[in-house]
């Protein structure tokens, strides 16, 4: 992870929700010295035209993510296992991911 | 009563105006990303409540004058804003001060004149509050940080309500227009919405380790249309475009 600047705010990751029982999904990050703060500028980046009926930050430091470098070894055994897909079934249209 | 709505519409309009072009000064020159946008939208946010006031007050008078032609085309004798909106925006400290100060007044101020008679000025003052809390929120939370903050900002914060405190004397300023006005249920009265506004004030600086200073207040002059040399050069930038190609459109 990138030390953060000296003269920066800590980063944090901002979480948006398009409408009510709509997933929080991934909208940006914002700097911000603290939490209400970061919520504001979050609301001022990303959902200042109305894309948002909630939001949720959280400080980017306490996110763990997946390395890079390991990329292969972590997602390539998921690919070349067909009975893992539920691809013989019909999926019923309208659903969340349609 | 047409003409005291005129003039009222166009007071609450020209505050909007005046420090929604204050705020937009800060467009490109914020002292973070984040915060250039959180104020350049408050200024979108006031430049759209004066537009609302000032196309009332056009169709109040009937003289065939859109908002545009009240914006740009009057002379700054023929400004109704409060002169703290139009003092220069000094720095961050300065600019989050008088935001606070005017955001406190105007939420106290709107949320009674959501309450008029007038449909329309009812309507237009309902939805600027809605837009006012937030901008409260956001000028509070910066009082807060910056005025319990460090030795330098604290400074520049008290310098800043030095400043800026004998102004706001002018926010209950009443006369003939507002006491017409009153009469018939379509504006408040001013007098009474002091108190929660300046208990609301004095909790966020308290909290802010800030002291209000004592002194006497300023005199009024913005409401009937007297102002600080500083009106002058703001409108000056303001009107110019509009002024060098009449009529222009993209």
């Amino acid at each position: 992870m990138t030390a953060p600047h000296p003269d920066q705010w800590p980063l944090w990751e901002v979480f948006t929700q398009a409408k009510g029982g709509a997933p929080h999904e991934h909208a940006g990050s914002v700097h911000a010295p603290d939490a209400e703060l970061a919520l504001q500028n979050a609301r001022d980046t990303y959902a200042r035209r109305g894309e948002a009926v909630s939001i949720w930050v959280v400080p980017s430091a306490a996110i763990t993510a997946s390395s890079p470098e390991e990329a292969g070894p972590f997602f390539d055994p998921g690919n070349d296992k067909p009975y893992r897909h539920p691809q013989f079934y019909k999926v019923p249209k309208g659903g969340p991911r349609d | 009563m047409s003409s005291a709505l005129f003039q009222y519409a166009l007071r609450l309009g020209d505050d909007r105006l005046i420090l929604g072009h204050r705020l937009s000064e800060w467009c490109g020159h914020g002292p973070v990303l984040e915060e250039d946008i959180a104020i350049a939208n408050i200024a979108l946010d006031l430049i759209g409540q004066a537009t609302l006031f000032l196309k009332l007050a056009g169709e109040v008078e009937g003289q065939g004058r859109d908002e545009d032609a009240l914006a740009y085309w009057r002379e700054e004798t023929e400004f109704r804003n409060l002169q703290l909106c139009e003092l220069p925006r000094g720095d961050f400290g300065f600019t989050v001060v008088r935001q606070f100060l005017f955001d406190a007044w105007s939420f106290h101020l709107l949320e009674a004149l959501g309450r008029s008679s007038h449909g329309k000025l009812a309507a237009i003052a309902a939805k600027a509050h809605k837009e006012t809390r937030y901008h409260l929120r956001h000028s509070s939370e910066w009082m807060l940080r910056l005025g319990d903050g460090t030795e330098e900002s604290r400074g520049r914060m008290q310098a800043a309500l030095d400043e800026l405190w004998p102004w706001t004397g002018e926010f209950s300023y009443q006369d003939e227009v507002d006491r017409a006005l009153h009469a018939e249920g379509v504006v408040p009265d001013l007098a009474p919405l002091v108190a929660p506004w300046e208990v609301m004030a004095r909790d966020v600086m308290a909290r802010a380790t800030l002291a209000i200073p004592p002194g006497p207040m300023r005199m009024a002059g913005g409401r009937f249309g007297r102002h600080t040399e500083h009106l002058g050069h703001l409108l000056a930038e303001m009107q110019i475009v509009a002024r060098s190609h009449p009529g222009a459109r993209w």
